[in-house]
Order: structure tokens, then C-alpha cells, then sequence
């Protein structure tokens, strides 16, 4: 136990912070301590941590850069929304109803990912940085021309318009296009959110640690090598890559679950937002899965604590992101700080395995 | 008939596409950046020309001359505040980032100054359009003036952009800069210089770029420079990301894809079809039209 | 060196965190001022038409506060961005909670809208969208609109081609990614099959590629199309009239109220835009005396020519005052008694705006008001009768 403990203190001490964290909001939560924006703000949180840590096991541990993660969220966000809505009346018991919604996005987004992955994983660096980024965009340029109604004949699909159904008059427009689903009963919550958290966790810190996780930073440090001891590198890419897009589609379940208007807007699934989760991962530490955790949670409160400042809360917000990544990335500050650094009594720490490399396929 | 106007619509649009995209691959091939703020400098430059022509009512060459100094001064200045620093930073993604954080930046600078209305440009381009085949009660082809000229000056820029990289000694440099940044330093070229350079070459070519995007397309607001240059690095990949002929290319593929899959396959998933044949031709030519093969060392 | 940004980043979450924290405690106390706050897109691709309805209900608040307010009591204003997405909407819904709102104006987007009012329903917050058309928005019974529904503006749209006979072969151009011009498609597709009209082209463009129109023109023009109906904003309409322009065809072009606003695009060459037919409930040309003051006032105050937006968001704040006088309310009701004496309130009242004239609502929350259709002569807009 005490051997588990010393091996794991890093994770341990990573699981803590998360559960600490949601003690802390929670008990303000039911004290009534914290503002509406706060705790409206803990659903969302949840899902772009959830983001964040699931890209990091591309960016990071697999060493390739994806610019299509939103497009795996979207999968999970729009089967899962699908299914709640289409079962909303057939499964009556809410936490079963959902837990079945957050496994088929799993499944749905994490065999997506596993198709797009077979083909593309050949390319390397930015070829397939903008490969990803034109399967997300294919994603939803699909489903905003998607139209599914269910009338007493049962599912009717579409690609032209709502009218193109041919439905009956009572028939219930489930996916409409552009407008997207509408009404997905509200079962995200802040517990739900931090118990997918600590399964995200559980499963990328695990992954890190296994064989498997090894074989596939070994990939990420040199293929070469990796390839001549043995390692199966497609296998091993494939399964980084379809785990990533998976719990990708974790977080668009817990965010479509949220939100009565599900739609695919350049804004919630267009590569604006998996740039948005790549800046998660990068300020965070590429590779460090609590950096990603605290840089989602920062990087997503600040432009709503900025909302004092009117027309200028996105200028500052920019400016603020363009400081950070300087102040974290240049030689020039990192030397800076390790000399401020040495001044401070330390308060020692290993680095995590993971941290190892901070290269990516970018180079 | 329909077939040849689609064509030339492709083809007027895939050339806006390419003017983009050789401002993005040069300055992806020396510094090797994605430099996701491309798009929004070109919509500064559309600005500058649109207040200078429209707004201060002075002569179209004044902002266009205004246009293109004010562009490279921004380029440079972008380069050494944001992007200087970073390049030797652990990962390259890190001056990624800090590219999309200028983008935001930029645009937003944009919509405080000009605000959110829409502003119509008035062209640069003072040529009457082109008749093809035109007889009585039969249209024709019609080639825009604005189609020619971007045309033209992409192929004057390519051509000029391939001289000054191979005859001249700042040419020499930056492809000595692009091949291996150590050893360049190494045989005494000024990195930094050579690297500014880049940008300032980049961002002319991106005022230019606007000026030809907004004569074509008239519509300025501040997020009118985002989409073509998403799509414009699309070209850019599409050709081999880093080679100048390659955006060209790229770029008027692009364009006659997009346009013929709207027209013969469906407009609502254009864009769709378009990503998927870049797929495609990425999976059989994993580097590009034009790319060059990258070897793998041990 | 990683210990000192990881510090960093925990002092600086922990700070904003306690930041939120101060500033609030649970609901404000109640005050001597109605709050008022409005939700919509200040940045971002459709900031145009959030700060549109931002200066519009500022206007109407500062006239209203100089005259005496509303029951004697004034108006506090709080605007918030929403950046065109549905979850930042909710944000903004929640931070003007916090403010203390007590009445919303918003959201400005339909989408937005919808995820808004699945909060606002559970305050009872009586909520007033100025352009939010899809009719989800409007499902609660705490949300009423001033603009049109989507439908209607469908139906009304093939209804006025098929009585005035305007053509007989009709090609629509609509963006299938904006759920605003792909809702009023669907209807009117669904009501051209009862006029005396064919659709002969029916051809989208998205939100990635909305700069060359030339494929959708030419299949319009290929089908032989004589009106081409463009249920769009004006920003793209802008540019399918040059390009026609430009291509040379001459086909008659008919809108929605998203065409308004046509010819106030600075530098536009609005002998473009001459013909153009549009059903709009407003027209910054009208010559009646109350548009011309609100022009010249908006004019004065932002600089620029409103467009529909801004008067529906102007009016928005004048059905409200409407509504307060006519429910008798008082600050210092709590938010939901304020929701149930508005909501009542609102299906008895009749108001004259700058958007249509005696304006009735309906308990559904949809308005009652009849279109204007205008065409546009000589680069300004007029009437027809």
C-alpha cells in the first residue's frame, strides 16, 4: 500500500486536487455563496477539462497535433442529445437514460475517431494537423443538413430540408438542420461532471503508466526506434488517437446535456474550438495533465470575470492570452523564472512521466 | 456552356484563394509557422485602403501604397513582440498559439475602431470585364476585371517571389534560414533579419492579397479576413505547404472544386466535399501537390 | 521553472474565483430601479446585430429615464456579450442574475434564445427577445417576441409573391448553417406548394463559404428564375447583388427584414439595391415622424444608421414600459411576481412602434403585427401601397 502510494503520489495528488475542488464549490454552491454565473459555469468547466485532458493524450502522449477535436465532441454531443431525445418518453429513469447517452457518445465518437484515425494517422505534423481540422469541419457541415423526424411510421432521414421528411402531421421534428435538437433534458450536473473528470482521469493517467502508455510515448519520442524494438506503431497510434476522440465525446455529452439549443455553429464545434482546447493543452503543458486541468479552468473563466469591461473584455482577453503564452514559452521568461526560482526555498517535486518529452510532431 | 462559366467562377476565386495562400507558404517556409494571424492582417489592409479611398475620399494608389507600408510595419512588429521570442521555445506549437491570439487581437482591435457594420469596398480594379463568345441573345462568358488582375498579379508575384529567393543574397539567406536555422547562424546570416524579412515580404503580400480579395468580394467587417485565410492555408497544404508554385496551384484547385462541387454535387455540403477531396489528396500525396518529401533520419 | 507557472495559474484561479465570490452573496437587495439587462453578440461574426439592439434599448432607457421613468421609477441598463454561442448565453443570463436583473431583453439570436429561455423559465424572469424569430424561443410562457416568427415571415413572403403575381418561377438563395434563414426556407418552401409559383432553384450557402454566389446565380438563372428570394442578411445580399450586377442578370430580388439594413452598408452602390423588394416590419427611410426622430437620435448618439434590429430592440423597451404601466408593478416585486404581472399584462396591451403599428400579443408570446413590404426607389426605401 505504502509502495502504491509513493508510486502514485503525483496521480494521487492530481485526483485530490479535482475532488477537493468540487467539495469546496459544491458546499459554496449549497451555501449560496457563489454567484449564478459561477455555478452555471461548473457544467461547462467540467466538459472543457474533460477536453483538455483528452486532447493532451494526442498532443501530449501521442505527439500529434489535432486541429479537429471538436469534431469528436460534436459526434458525442449530437448521438447522445439524439438518444435522450428519442428515449425521453421510453426510459423514464433519468441517471439510466443518460449514463446509456454518455456511453453511446463514447462509443459513437470514439469509433469516428478510430475510422478517421486508420487512414490519416499515416500523415505527420501539419498535414495532419489540417487533416483533422477538415474531418471536424466535415462533421458539422454534415450535421447542420441533417433532418431526422420520427412519426408513427417510424425514423425519416433527410439531407434537403425539413419539408423533404415527407412526416405526418403529428410527427416530432428530432434533428432540424441548421437549428440543430432542441429541448435535450437537462441531466448534466456539477457531480455528474467531476465523476466523468475523475473517470477521464483514471483512464488517461492509467493509460500514461501502462505498457501500452509507454509504447506509445516511445512512438512519440522516436519512431524509428520505437519501431525497430517492436512496438506496433499503427495499433498503438490508432488507440491513443480513438481514446482521445472518445472521451472527447464524453465532454460533448455532459455539454449537449446542458443546454436546451444544440446547435453546430462554427462558434461550439468549428475549428475556432478545438484551436480553443489546443490552447488548454499548450499553455497547460503539453504532456502535463494537471497543467491542462487548471489552464481550461482559467482560461475559461477569464473572459467571463472580464465581462466588466464591455467592448473591450475579447481585446483584453487576447492580450492576456498573448502574455501567458509568452510568459510561459520564451527561453528568455522560463530563464527568468528559474532565477527567481532558485531565490524561493523549493518545495521539491519530481517530474511526471508524462512531462518527459515536450516535443510534438509539429517540429 | 455552364460547365466553362463555372469554370472561370472557380478560377476567379481559386486565384483570390492563391494570393492568399503565397503569403502564408512563404512565411511557413522560412519560419516554419502556421501564422494563423494572416487572414486578419489582410483585413487591416482592406481597412487602410477603405478609409484612405472611401472615407478621406484620396486617391486609390495612396491607400494602396498606405496599405501595403502600414501591413509590413504590422507584419515586422507582430513578429518581434509575439512570435520572435518564441522561436526557440521547447514546442512550436507555443507560436502557434500566440498566432491565433494576434488573430483575436487584431479583430478585435478592428471591431472597436470600425465597428461591426458591414463597409462595401470600392474595387481597385478599374477594368471593364471581359466578353467571351458573346453573341445576340447569348450572354457568354464573362471574365471580370478583377479575375485578370489577381490573376495576373499572382503570377507576377510568383515569379518575382521565385527570382528574388534564388538570385538574390537575402533570397540565398532565407532559404539557407529555411533549410537549418543553426547552421545558417553558423555561416554568419543574420537570422533575425532575414526572418524579419519574411514577415515583411508575408504582409505585403497580404495587403495586396486584401485589396484583390475585397475587390472581388466586397463586403468588409472585421472578421472578413478568417475564412480565406483558413481556406487559403487549405491551398497552401493543398500544393505542398512551403512552395510557392504549390499555393498557386493550390489555390486555384481549391477554388474550381469548391465551385463545381456546389454546382454538380450539392451547395449545402460544398464545403464538405471540398475538405474531403483535400483529404484524399493529402492520403495519396501525404505532403502535398508539390510538397517535397520529407525523409526520416534515425 | 514549471512550479512558478503552476503557482501562478492556482493564484490566479484562486483570486478569480474569490472575484466572483465578492461580488455577490446571493441576490442583490431590491432597489428603487427596474433592472434591465439585454443579452446578445458584441463580438464576433454577428456583433452587428448585437450591438444594434444594445444601442437601440439604450436609447429608448436614456429617453425614458429623462422623461421621469417608467411609474416614476428609473431605468438601470446592463448589456452582456454572448458571442453568437448558446452556452456564453446562458453565462451572460447568469452574470445579469447576479446583477440583479429583473427584466430581460434577448437574447438577440435564436439559438441563444432557446438555451436562455430554458433558464429563464425556472425564475419566471419575464423575458422579451427583439429578434430572436425561431418560434422554440417563445415555447415558455415567460418569453415574448417583437419580431416576427420565422414562419411567418415564410408564409407571408410566398403569400405576397403568389396575390401579386411577381413571378411565376422562383429561385431562393438561403444559408443552410443560420437557423434564422434555413427556418424561413422551410416555410416557404412548405407555402409555395399552395401559390400560383414554382421554386425552380433552391440553393444554399454555409457560414464557411459565403463569399462567391456565382454557382447559386447561375442555376437560378439556368432554371430560368425570375425573382430570386433571399431569406438572408444583408451582408450576403450585398454581395449577390454586385456579383448579379456584375454577371449581368436581371432577375427581381425579394427579402426579409434581414435585408434591411441594405443600404445603410457604407460605401454600398445602392443603384445595386434599386427594385429590391423586402417585407420588413421597419424602414430607417420611413418618413413617419416617430422613425425620423428615432433616426436622427440613434444617428446622433452611435454614429450610425439603425437598422431593424435596433428598432425592435427600441421598441422592446417601450412594450415593457407598456407593460409595467399597464400591471401597475413596482421594483420592488421579486422576479417572478414581475414575470407573472408582465406576462399577464402583455396579452392586454396594444402598442404603436417604431416596428408595426398596434402591436398585440397572444399568450403564446408570438406578436400580432402586419408587415410592411417595401422596395427600394431611388436608394431609399419606400412603401408600396
Amino acid at each position: 500500500m505504502k509502495e502504491f502510494m509513493t508510486r502514485n503520489k503525483d496521480n494521487i495528488i492530481t485526483y485530490g486536487i479535482v475532488i477537493v475542488a468540487f467539495v469546496i464549490m459544491q458546499s459554496l454552491i449549497s451555501a449560496h455563496a457563489v454567484s449564478s454565473l459561477m455555478t452555471g459555469l461548473m457544467v461547462p468547466l467540467c466538459a472543457y477539462v474533460i477536453l483538455a485532458v483528452s486532447l493532451n493524450v494526442t498532443v501530449g502522449i501521442l505527439g500529434e497535433l489535432s486541429l479537429g477535436h471538436a469534431g469528436f465532441m460534436c459526434v458525442g454531443a449530437f448521438t447522445s442529445a439524439f438518444f435522450s431525445k428519442l428515449t425521453v418518453n421510453v426510459i423514464t429513469i433519468g441517471w439510466l437514460r443518460f449514463t446509456l447517452a454518455i456511453l453511446i457518445g463514447f462509443v459513437c465518437a470514439g469509433l469516428i475517431g478510430f475510422l478517421i484515425g486508420m487512414p490519416v494517422l499515416r500523415l505527420k505534423g501539419d498535414y495532419l494537423a489540417i487533416v483533422t481540422l477538415a474531418f471536424g469541419e466535415i462533421i458539422k457541415n454534415v450535421i447542420n443538413v441533417l433532418y431526422i423526424g420520427r412519426d408513427s411510421n417510424g425514423l425519416h432521414f433527410s439531407t434537403k430540408d425539413a419539408l423533404a421528411l415527407n412526416m405526418e402531421e403529428t410527427g416530432e421534428i428530432i434533428v432540424n438542420g441548421a437549428q440543430g435538437i432542441t429541448g435535450t433534458p437537462k441531466n448534466s450536473n456539477f457531480a455528474i461532471g467531476i465523476v466523468l473528470i475523475l473517470i477521464t482521469l483514471f483512464i488517461v493517467l492509467n493509460l500514461i503508466k501502462s505498457r501500452d502508455g509507454r509504447a506509445i510515448m516511445a512512438i512519440r519520442d522516436n519512431v524509428i526506434a520505437a519501431e525497430s524494438v517492436g512496438v506496433n506503431i499503427t495499433k498503438y497510434k490508432l488507440l491513443a488517437f480513438s481514446i482521445s476522440a472518445a472521451l472527447a465525446g464524453v465532454a460533448g455529452v455532459l455539454y449537449s446535456h446542458n443546454i436546451s439549443s444544440l446547435m453546430a455553429t462554427p462558434k461550439n464545434f468549428g475549428y475556432n474550438m478545438s484551436i480553443m482546447i489546443l490552447v488548454f493543452v499548450v499553455l497547460g503543458g503539453i504532456g502535463n495533465i494537471r497543467g491542462s486541468i487548471i489552464s481550461a479552468v482559467v482560461l475559461t473563466l477569464l473572459p467571463e470575470m472580464l465581462r466588466g469591461l464591455s467592448n473591450y473584455r475579447m481585446l483584453i482577453y487576447a492580450i492576456v492570452l498573448i502574455a501567458m503564452m509568452l510568459f510561459s514559452w520564451a527561453p528568455k521568461a522560463q530563464d527568468l523564472r528559474a532565477r527567481l526560482t532558485g531565490m524561493l526555498p523549493k518545495f521539491g517535486k519530481k517530474k511526471t512521466i508524462a512531462e518527459g518529452g515536450t516535443d510534438n510532431g509539429n517540429e | 456552356m455552364s460547365f466553362l462559366t463555372y469554370l472561370i467562377n472557380g478560377i476567379s476565386l481559386g486565384s483570390v484563394y492563391a494570393i492568399i495562400a503565397l503569403g502564408y507558404t512563404m512565411v511557413y517556409g522560412i519560419a516554419k509557422m502556421l501564422n494563423f494571424a494572416h487572414g486578419d492582417v489582410i483585413m487591416i489592409g482592406c481597412y487602410v485602403v477603405f478609409t484612405v479611398v472611401s472615407t478621406l475620399s484620396l486617391p486609390t494608389w495612396l491607400g494602396m501604397i498606405l496599405a501595403i507600408v502600414l501591413c509590413t510595419a504590422l507584419g515586422i512588429t507582430i513578429e518581434a513582440i509575439a512570435y520572435r521570442p518564441l522561436r526557440q521555445a521547447k514546442s512550436s506549437l507555443a507560436v502557434l498559439i500566440t498566432a491565433i491570439g494576434v488573430s483575436y487581437l487584431l479583430q478585435n482591435v478592428a471591431l472597436l475602431i470600425f465597428g461591426a457594420n458591414t463597409k462595401s469596398f470600392s474595387s481597385v480594379v478599374n477594368i471593364e470585364p471581359i466578353k467571351l463568345f458573346a453573341s445576340t441573345g447569348n450572354a457568354g462568358l464573362t471574365v471580370t476585371g478583377e479575375t485578370v488582375v489577381t490573376i495576373s498579379a499572382c503570377i507576377v508575384i510568383m515569379v518575382l517571389l521565385t527570382l528574388f529567393v534564388n538570385k538574390t543574397r537575402a533570397g540565398q539567406a532565407m532559404l539557407a534560414v529555411s533549410e537549418d536555422n543553426g547552421a545558417a547562424q553558423l555561416m554568419g546570416i543574420n537570422v533575425n533579419a532575414t526572418i524579419s524579412l519574411t514577415f515583411a515580404i508575408g504582409s505585403a503580400l497580404a495587403a495586396v492579397a486584401g485589396m484583390l480579395l475585397c475587390s472581388s468580394y466586397p463586403a468588409l467587417t472585421p472578421y472578413t479576413g478568417s475564412m480565406p485565410g483558413i481556406k487559403a492555408f487549405v491551398a497552401a497544404v493543398f500544393g505542398g505547404i512551403g512552395s510557392i508554385p504549390g499555393a498557386f496551384i493550390g489555390g486555384i484547385l481549391l477554388g474550381i472544386i469548391e465551385i463545381l462541387s456546389k454546382a454538380y454535387i450539392s451547395s449545402q455540403l460544398s464545403d464538405a466535399i471540398v475538405f474531403l477531396v483535400l483529404i484524399i489528396v493529402l492520403l495519396l500525396k501525404p505532403t502535398g501537390i508539390l510538397g517535397r518529401k520529407i525523409q526520416e533520419k534515425v | 521553472m514549471k512550479r512558478v507557472t503552476r503557482a501562478l495559474a492556482v493564484v490566479l484561479s484562486t483570486a478569480m474565483v474569490i472575484a466572483s465570490l465578492a461580488g455577490c452573496g446571493g441576490q442583490s437587495t431590491k432597489s428603487n430601479t427596474f433592472k434591465i439587462g439585454g443579452i446578445g453578440p458584441t463580438t464576433g461574426a454577428a456583433a452587428v446585430y448585437g450591438l444594434a439592439v444594445k444601442n437601440g434599448a439604450d436609447l429608448a432607457i436614456k429617453e425614458i429615464n429623462a422623461a421621469g421613468g417608467i411609474n416614476g421609477y428609473q431605468i438601470e441598463y446592463n448589456f452582456q456579450d454572448d458571442e453568437l454561442d448558446a452556452e456564453k448565453s446562458v453565462n451572460a443570463y447568469n452574470a445579469l442574475k447576479d446583477w440583479g436583473m429583473d427584466i430581460l431583453v434577448g437574447s438577440v439570436t435564436s439559438g441563444c434564445c432557446v438555451a436562455v429561455a430554458a433558464e429563464s423559465v425556472n425564475d419566471n424572469m419575464f423575458q422579451l427577445t427583439p429578434s430572436g424569430s425561431a418560434v422554440d424561443c417563445i415555447a415558455n410562457k415567460n418569453v415574448f417576441q417583437v419580431c416576427f416568427t420565422d414562419p411567418n415571415q415564410g408564409i407571408g413572403s410566398a403569400a405576397y409573391i403568389g396575390d401579386n403575381k411577381l413571378a411565376s418561377k422562383v429561385a431562393v438563395i438561403y444559408d443552410s448553417s443560420d437557423v434564422y434563414s434555413s427556418g424561413i426556407y422551410a416555410k416557404f418552401a412548405a407555402e409555395a406548394e399552395n401559390q400560383p409559383f414554382e421554386i425552380v432553384a433552391a440553393e444554399a450557402f454555409t457560414s464557411d463559404s459565403k463569399t462567391d454566389f456565382s454557382v447559386q446565380l447561375q442555376k437560378a438563372a439556368d432554371n430560368g428564375a425570375e425573382l430570386v428570394f433571399l431569406p438572408i442578411y444583408y451582408t450576403e445580399a450585398s454581395l449577390i447583388l454586385t456579383q448579379a450586377a456584375s454577371a449581368g442578370y436581371d432577375f427581381k430580388f425579394f427579402g426579409c427584414d434581414g435585408l434591411d439594413g441594405i443600404l445603410g452598408v457604407e460605401n454600398f452602390d445602392t443603384s445595386l439595391a434599386e427594385g429590391v423588394m423586402l417585407l420588413t416590419p421597419f424602414a430607417a427611410d420611413a418618413t413617419d415622424e416617430k422613425t425620423q426622430a428615432f433616426v436622427k437620435a440613434y444617428e446622433e448618439a452611435y454614429g450610425e444608421t439603425p437598422n431593424q434590429f435596433a428598432a425592435d430592440a427600441y421598441d422592446a423597451v417601450y412594450i415593457i414600459k407598456a407593460a409595467i404601466e399597464k400591471a401597475g408593478a413596482k421594483p420592488n416585486m421579486s422576479v417572478s411576481e414581475l414575470g407573472d404581472a408582465l406576462e399577464k399584462a402583455m396579452t392586454e396591451i396594444t402598442v404603436d412602434g417604431l416596428t408595426g403599428l398596434s402591436m398585440k400579443w397572444t399568450e403564446d408570446g408570438a406578436v400580432n403585427k402586419a408587415p410592411k413590404a417595401m422596395i427600394i426607389k431611388d436608394g431609399n426605401y419606400s412603401l408600396i401601397q
